[in-house]
């Protein structure tokens, strides 16, 4: 027998040329968690592990979440299977159905099923999940008493309901919520009972479990809040027939369904001799504490002290323990937010976090009982730490977003409450807010599925129905809750904007590593005191999936790498974008456009002449005035770049590459009556000084000469606006798809101060901005106090930003006049003929 | 039947090519003169242009320069692995069969490649013939 190691954290790496025998990986437990480790598993190291499932129920693996949709007739049991048997077989895994593993021999590595089978482990995962919690009362054994947990419960009051009457939930949670309402459904007449003096206490403040027990009762449901059960009673032939609370009451009930809550199925574990504490304690690896051949995902585990019995956090779980499975061993599990969505049709119920409050945190309510919306968000130290919304739930996901990234929410406080579609989002007014989200959002909690991608498949993939976008994105497949959201988005999918936002994540696919890990890898010399320099060597450092990366991280890493050790690293062509390797802008017939620069806006009559000449010679076909106060010349043929280029004579606008793009000014005091300062000059040297930057996104400038602000200064990634004593400086406005006014930055009395203020802002958006973020979303990422504290407070770190910035442009060569020294592949120009 | 793709495996002839024409093998440039994870456009009068990548490994392939999407020049694409990304609304594109990568869908034609001392060549009969239009020649190839 090869012997392995004890340990993923002193494991050799995975030798995938490895021969001999496959180890053996037995899972006890067929639900929701364990399946979907083993689809992860199987997905990353399809051929490590002999594998050998134990189920207790008879039915291969199904979405147990879904039971409510099925009691409620709304779903067959068919149809809720996600593991039909034949996937078990696909895989060549083990399964044992309706056995429950009853011993495990950690010495021996072998567990033991109630039939007598034996088999034998190098790994063992504990899925076991969770009992439902039955209360210790005279009665309840009787029959018609259940919980509801399973298929098997789910049948029995679906039997009921089609014989008896009277039913009584007790609990008034989310799964006795959901129970109550199937059977209601189903024609019974249902009274949940409740301890508590307001339904889902730990899902919703008072009054929005005030307003949701006012919605079910006018849908029929009857209640008995803060009640104590004493006792079933039972009728003739030893069936229940009356609930008797602790005031001596009685309620006719034919059915009594306990649903006060789960806990964690650990029975197997303790007679193995795990260590457990309202669950089985694990570490960040989901092994067991007591033995590391032992993990433990769902239901069963207590990570960091916590249980969870939602299905997102169970599957981030999944995902991490599949990773350790598979001998990768870089995944760490580090706990889960949680929301709650109720799923009861009809009704729009979302929390997220910490929506109670407290003394040390502040509440912003929105209440019209009227129109049945509330809505609540809790606010600590600036930051969004909950939110609680009854009737109006679409941006439930928003605010789940803003409470796990723990971002500062000051700058949008005012309108936080209106939620996403408020927050200067223009080009979006006027449609559903399904379709105001952005496409990085969110919208499958479960299944971690972004409005793009449901997008992009509902189009490319012609999908009509629900049940189309659930098989191809698994969008709304798990819980459902997101169905509502998924239909307008089917509804609506149209207009294929193509936009790049930050991702919130890891870069790209290639990769775990978000931008931020990315970053400061590159910035971090190695252990040798060596330094990443090229795009390859930080690949191989960080372990990209991919040796050559993607379209996505290789313009990114690439801008990492130059933007951090100017001078130093590699450039490389072949991994930027088409515009920045021919230095002009590719149209959508395959021609350029090319804009020379006109410092601060302002040519003269020699330049206009060659340009009008290079329009004649090369025949191009379009000549137009860009926003940016330029001339921009569409139509070129790619083979006559280099030659328009040194025939205008002009430098490279730049208007191709993520760089700094256009000054935008006014005339200012040179020429005009209310000018006070002379902003074409400041212009001009802003754009001297700064032309050449590369950055994580374009950069546009303006200068106006006085408030009246005629360039525009107020939707700029730098605005400066002259004022009789000097100048106000503004950053991080944008004119594009989110119209965003600039924040004000701070006043300066001299031209030399703008360029350093302005400058050394940039410098820390060079070096601090994630690629294809611009600084609207930069600013807003790390908010606007940090920026000042850099920039404008800290003199010392001010000068060294904008001499950073300095020496990074100060050998930059304009690729226009100097192609060779810039480094361009001048072999792309020449056309190969046959 | 949306999802599936016309795949040719590599070496296998081009998708068009139906056996009826000769092959006219015909060098194109030194190999040495793509750039490593770059193309290289190769135009014909009369025919559509071919996109010459080479991989990081060395290997090289040749499509018709024509994303399946909206006709986008493949050869100005950022290549990675075994795939180009078309620069103008970023399709995933395989170099060995011209298919776009789930969940888009189309192919563009591939193309036969050979390498002879160092010589890229292609097989000018599977060039695709342009439809006629003003004044482009439609004469009998090579």
């Amino acid at each position: 027998m090869n012997d392995i190691p004890v340990s993923a954290a002193i494991e050799p790496a995975a030798r995938p040329g490895r021969t001999g025998p496959r180890q053996r990986l037995v899972m006890v437990g067929n639900g929701m968690a364990g399946v979907r480790t083993l689809e992860e598993l199987l997905r990353l190291a399809p051929d490590l592990y002999d594998i050998t499932v134990f189920g207790a129920e008879p039915h291969p693996n199904y979405n147990r979440i879904l039971l409510s949709p099925v009691l409620a007739g709304e779903q067959t049991v068919e149809q809720i299977v996600l593991n039909p048997r034949a996937w078990y077989a696909e895989h060549g895994i083990d399964l044992h159905l309706g056995r429950t593993v009853v011993a495990v021999d950690r010495a021996r590595r072998v567990v033991r099923a109630d039939d007598g089978t034996e088999v034998g482990y190098d790994r063992l995962l504990l899925a076991t999940g969770s009992h439902p919690v039955m209360l210790p009362i005279a009665g309840a054994e009787l029959e018609g008493v259940i919980a509801y947990r399973d298929i098997k419960d789910t049948e029995t009051m679906i039997a009921a309901a089609a014989r008896y009457r009277n039913a009584v939930v007790i609990g008034g949670g989310l799964l006795g919520l959901e129970a109550a309402n199937g059977l209601m459904l189903r024609g019974m007449q249902v009274t949940v009972i409740h301890l508590m003096s307001h339904l889902m206490e730990r899902q919703l403040d008072p009054t929005a479990g005030r307003m949701l027990q006012a919605s079910l009762e006018a849908r029929g449901l009857a209640f008995r809040m803060g009640a104590r059960t004493q006792a079933l009673i039972a009728g003739d032939g030893g069936r229940v027939s009356a609930v008797e609370l602790a005031d001596g009451s009685r309620i006719a009930a034919d059915l009594v369904v306990m649903a006060i809550g789960i806990r964690a199925n650990t029975d197997l574990a303790q007679a193995m001799g795990l260590h457990c504490q309202r669950g089985i304690v694990v570490n960040d690896t989901l092994q067991a504490v007591t033995d590391p051949r032992v993990y433990a995902v769902g239901e069963c585990v207590n990570h960091r002290g916590t249980t969870y019995g939602l299905v997102a956090p169970l599957f981030e779980q999944s995902k991490v323990c599949a990773t350790q499975l598979a001998r990768f061993g870089i995944g760490r599990y580090a706990g889960s937010q949680v929301s709650t969505k109720l799923k009861v049709t009809g009704i729009d119920l979302f929390s997220a976090g910490d929506f109670q409050g407290g003394p040390d945190s502040e509440e912003i309510v929105l209440s019209d009982p009227a129109a049945g919306i509330y809505k609540k968000l809790v606010i600590r130290d600036d930051r969004l730490v909950g939110a609680c919304l009854y009737g109006d739930t679409v941006d439930g996901s928003w605010y789940f977003s803003l409470v796990r990234e723990g971002r500062s929410v000051a700058a949008i406080r005012d309108h936080l409450m209106f939620g996403q579609s408020h927050i200067g989002d223009t080009g979006h007014e006027g449609k559903s807010r399904a379709q105001a989200m952005a496409d990085t959002d969110e919208v499958c909690g479960c299944n971690g599925v972004s409005k793009g991608r449901i997008c992009s498949a509902i189009k490319e993939k012609g999908l009509f129905t629900l049940e189309d976008v659930r098989r191809h994105t698994k969008a709304s497949a798990s819980c459902g809750s997101c169905t509502g959201l998924v239909e307008q988005l089917l509804m609506f999918t149209a207009g294929g904007d193509y936009s790049a936002a930050p991702a919130k994540k890891a870069m790209c696919g290639c990769t775990d590593l978000s931008h931020d890990d990315v970053r400061s890898a590159i910035r971090t010399p190695l252990a040798d005191g060596s330094r990443l320099l090229s795009v390859p060597a930080v690949y191989q450092a960080l372990g990209w999936r991919n040796p050559t990366g993607c379209a996505s991280c290789r313009p990114a890493i690439n801008y990492y790498l130059l933007s951090t050790w100017p001078r130093e690293a590699v450039d490389d062509p072949q991994s930027r974008f088409i515009n920045e390797r021919a230095h002009a802008n590719i149209q959508k017939d395959g021609t350029y456009s090319v804009i020379p620069r006109m410092w601060g806006g302002e040519t003269n009559a020699s330049e206009l002449r060659r340009i009008a000449d290079v329009v004649d010679k090369y025949r191009i076909p379009t000549v137009k005035v860009t926003g940016g106060q330029r001339i921009d010349l569409l139509g070129v043929k790619k083979a006559d770049l280099p030659k328009v280029w040194s025939e205008l004579g002009m430098a490279s606008g730049h208007a191709y590459a993520k760089a700094l793009r256009t000054v935008k000014t006014c005339v200012g005091s040179e020429w005009c009556r209310f000018g006070t300062q002379d902003s074409t000059r400041m212009g001009q040297d802003l754009e001297r000084a700064l032309w050449r930057m590369y950055a994580p996104h374009k950069v546009k400038l303006a200068v106006s000469g006085c408030p009246r602000n005629c360039a525009e200064s107020g939707i700029k990634d730098v605005g400066v606006i002259g004022v009789d004593s000097g100048w106000e400086i503004y950053v991080a406005g944008n004119g594009g798809i989110k119209t965003e006014v600039a924040q004000f930055l701070v006043k300066v009395a001299s031209s030399a101060q703008v360029l350093e203020y302005a400058g050394a802002f940039l410098q820390l958006y060079r070096e601090e901005g994630w690629y294809l973020e611009r600084t609207v979303h930069f600013v807003a990422r790390v908010g606007i106090d940090a920026v000042r504290k850099r920039v404008v407070d800290d003199p010392a770190n001010r000068a060294a930003l904008w001499a950073r910035l300095q020496f990074a442009v100060d050998q930059e060569p304009d690729p226009w006049s100097e192609p060779a020294r810039a480094g361009i592949d001048l072999r792309q120009f020449e056309n190969i003929s046959v | 039947m949306i999802h599936e793709q016309q795949q040719t495996p590599t070496g296998q002839g081009p998708a068009a090519a139906a056996g009826q024409a000769r092959a006219a093998w015909h060098s194109v440039c030194p190999v040495e003169a793509i750039p490593r994870l770059g193309a290289r456009r190769v135009e014909r009068a009369g025919f559509a242009p071919v996109a010459v990548f080479r991989a990081d490994d060395g290997a090289v392939f040749a499509l018709v320069d024509r994303c399946p999407h909206k006709g986008g020049p493949l050869s100005q694409g950022i290549v990675f692995g075994r795939s180009v990304a078309c620069p103008l609304h970023n399709w995933t594109i395989g170099l060995a069969d011209g298919c776009a990568a789930a969940p888009d869908s189309g192919c563009t034609p591939r193309l036969d490649v050979r390498l002879e001392n160092g010589m890229v060549q292609l097989d000018l009969a599977q060039f695709e013939p342009l439809p006629v239009a003003s004044e482009a020649a439609t004469g009998p190839g090579a």
